[in-house]
């Protein structure tokens, strides 16, 4: 059975305020397992009612924005502008469904609005935007624009003497953009600690797997040799996401990459590491056994 | 008119602590002053300009007024998408600084020359084009732009007539100045190449033709009425750019005008039709070379007033 939206929002909450006994800490993950799962059901629904692409992006990263919005991000549903907020930038726009069905889920706006997305006049577009939507910090859906804005945010922030951190999600398939690369040497250059980039590496891209394309291995060497701090994870696994985001910055000194290794499509065997559902879209036997596949795993 | 910017910055930076200069690692010896006295609001961003739009649109976001500073194109076109998405869509107080409009580093080659960049920064929605034609303007539209709201482009020129305010004239943003106040024709300019427009208004007034001149110091937002007046009252209109006549100055004029309903008696764009330029030389030399400095203005005025400016003079 999964739990209501205002369940989660506030047993995360309370999670949030305790201590972290073991109880709690199964609480937490628990609550986890469901809020991602149901990112996955409303991203699923989403792009099938509005018949758009992308939903093989969106499970990806289904858990790490269960993790970051359930508990990691210092964001407040109730006041999404407060100045000492954690900004969270989704560079790979076109996977916005999930970060609808996370922010709706955690009570930025009603779960009811999900609905209405893809659809004319809707203000929740394929790709993420911020206008009208309270908790997006940047719109996107051009790949290579995420992180530099974030690393304006974050120098901005250490200009202010402020200490929450500037988070970016990106895809792997966007680290061929050379603009990402602009950012991640000034980031390194100057040392901005309060930002994290997060890489939803599921290994494949638009067209073809990444190492076919434009291969990214040594991908975390990359990161280095710019100044960078870099953590590893399965980025399924809610307990290693949350040690990688409670230990930050990676390095002292340096911005923090989370490489979170996924599978495209995760949580629906036809889509799992597949090029094609990219793409396409579930419909009719193909969405009720997705469907089926995402409630069982409740 | 650079550094007249400069100047009119440091005074604004000493003023606001939210200004914030990033630079795509130009400005040699020009930013010297800026840098020592606003360490703080001074960013080198280094040779990567859509990064430095981004940053740009972070800091904005989180507060700042920004201006990102590079050489002609280099400001705004590799970074176009990053001003469009990035800090125009975000309704940013981002402004963007172009230096080496025209022709103005006309020996360095096609890649210096900033030929289209009004085009091509009017079309996005919501962001305001200015486009100097004097040091004076240049001041007045430094502290317009910081205080408008939004995406900014500033063209700025190397030459410049210098000073043009008249006593007690007061700068609006949007509004074309009059400069002078001629009945027989209008003379329309945007940008340095004012003082080829006020050169060839002295020629012609020796000859007997007293030209209206008109500054355009704001693309976009676009005066309509002074120009709806200028065509009522002067007849013909002739537009002078250095910048490609598709989509410029003369487009806008042309544009604004039919859809108001007044049709001059006669009206031509004097601007660059001939592509890229291949050749190099000053900025005075390459305007003499593709039609846009005062010989051709006066050539143009006299062929369109046609028999009736050889009866007046004589």
């Amino acid at each position: 059975m999964i739990r209501s939206q205002s369940d989660c929002t506030r047993r995360f909450a309370l999670a949030k305020r305790t201590s972290r006994t073991a109880f709690q800490l199964f609480i937490i993950m628990t609550d986890l397992k469901h809020l991602a799962q149901r990112i996955r059901l409303h991203a699923l629904r989403m792009t099938s009612v509005g018949g758009s692409a992308h939903v093989g992006a969106a499970m990806s990263m289904a858990d790490i924005l269960a993790t970051l919005y359930g508990g990691t991000l210092n964001v407040d549903p109730n006041d999404p502008q407060k100045p000492d907020r954690d900004r969270f930038i989704l560079s790979k726009g076109h996977a916005g469904a999930a970060v609808y069905a996370a922010l709706a889920e955690t009570g930025f706006f009603p779960v009811e609005q999900l609905k209405t997305h893809f659809q004319n006049g809707s203000k929740l577009s394929g790709h993420v935007s911020h206008k009208g939507i309270p908790g997006v910090e940047l719109s996107t859906g051009s790949l290579g624009h995420g992180l530099g804005v974030a690393t304006g945010m974050a120098y901005a922030a250490k200009l202010k003497g402020a200490t929450h951190r500037v988070y970016c999600l990106l895809s792997d398939g966007e680290c061929d953009e050379g603009s990402n690369w602009e950012a991640i040497l000034f980031a390194g250059h100057h040392q901005l600690n309060n930002l994290v980039a997060i890489i939803d590496y599921n290994k494949i891209q638009s067209l073809a797997p990444v190492s076919e394309t434009l291969a990214l291995e040594p991908f975390a060497d990359k990161w280095r040799a710019f100044g960078w701090g870099v953590v590893e994870c399965d980025g399924h696994d809610h307990a290693q996401l949350r040690e990688c985001f409670a230990e930050l910055p990676a390095q002292g000194g340096q911005p923090t990459v989370v490489i979170a290794h996924t599978i495209k499509g995760k949580g629906v065997s036809f889509m799992e590491n597949t090029v094609e559902w990219h793409y396409f879209t579930a419909r009719g036997e193909k969405f009720d056994q997705a469907l089926r596949e995402l409630q069982a795993a409740g | 008119m650079r550094d007249v910017f400069i100047a009119r910055l440091c005074e604004l930076a000493q003023a606001d602590p939210r200004i914030m200069l990033i630079t795509g690692d130009l400005g040699f010896r020009v930013l010297d002053e800026y840098m020592d006295r606003f360490p703080k609001q001074f960013l080198n961003a280094g040779v990567a300009e859509q990064n430095m739009t981004a940053l740009a649109t972070g800091m904005a976001l989180e507060g700042h007024i920004v201006f990102t500073y590079s050489i002609a194109n280099f400001t705004f076109m590799r970074c176009l998408e990053q001003i469009r998405n990035d800090a125009a869509y975000h309704d940013c107080n981002v402004n963007v600084i172009s230096v080496g409009a025209g022709f103005s580093y006309g020996q360095l080659g096609i890649s210096h020359h900033a030929t289209e960049d009004i085009t091509i920064m009017r079309s996005l929605p919501g962001v305001t084009v200015a486009s100097p034609g004097d040091d004076w303007e240049t001041a007045e539209l430094t502290t317009a732009i910081t205080q408008t709201p939004g995406v900014c482009y500033l063209r700025l020129d190397k030459s410049s007539p210098g000073n043009t305010q008249r006593p007690g004239e007061i700068f609006r943003l949007g509004q074309t100045r009059v400069l002078r106040d001629g009945t027989d024709v209008t003379l329309a300019a945007t940008g340095g190449i004012m003082s080829e427009v006020l050169k060839a208004a002295d020629t012609l007034a020796e000859r007997g033709i007293h030209a209206r001149v008109l500054s355009t110091h704001t693309i976009k937002p676009f005066d309509v009425a002074t120009y709806a007046n200028a065509a009522r009252e002067t007849g013909g209109i002739i537009t002078v750019e250095e910048h490609t006549v598709d989509g410029g100055l003369g487009s806008v004029v042309a544009e604004s005008l039919l859809e108001a309903g007044v049709v001059p008696r006669f009206f031509q764009r004097i601007g660059l039709r001939a592509g890229f330029s291949s050749v190099v030389g000053t900025q005075q030399y390459l305007r003499a070379v593709y039609g846009i400095d005062a010989e051709t203005i006066v050539s143009a005025v006299e062929r369109r007033l046609g028999a009736g400016t050889a009866r007046r003079v004589a």
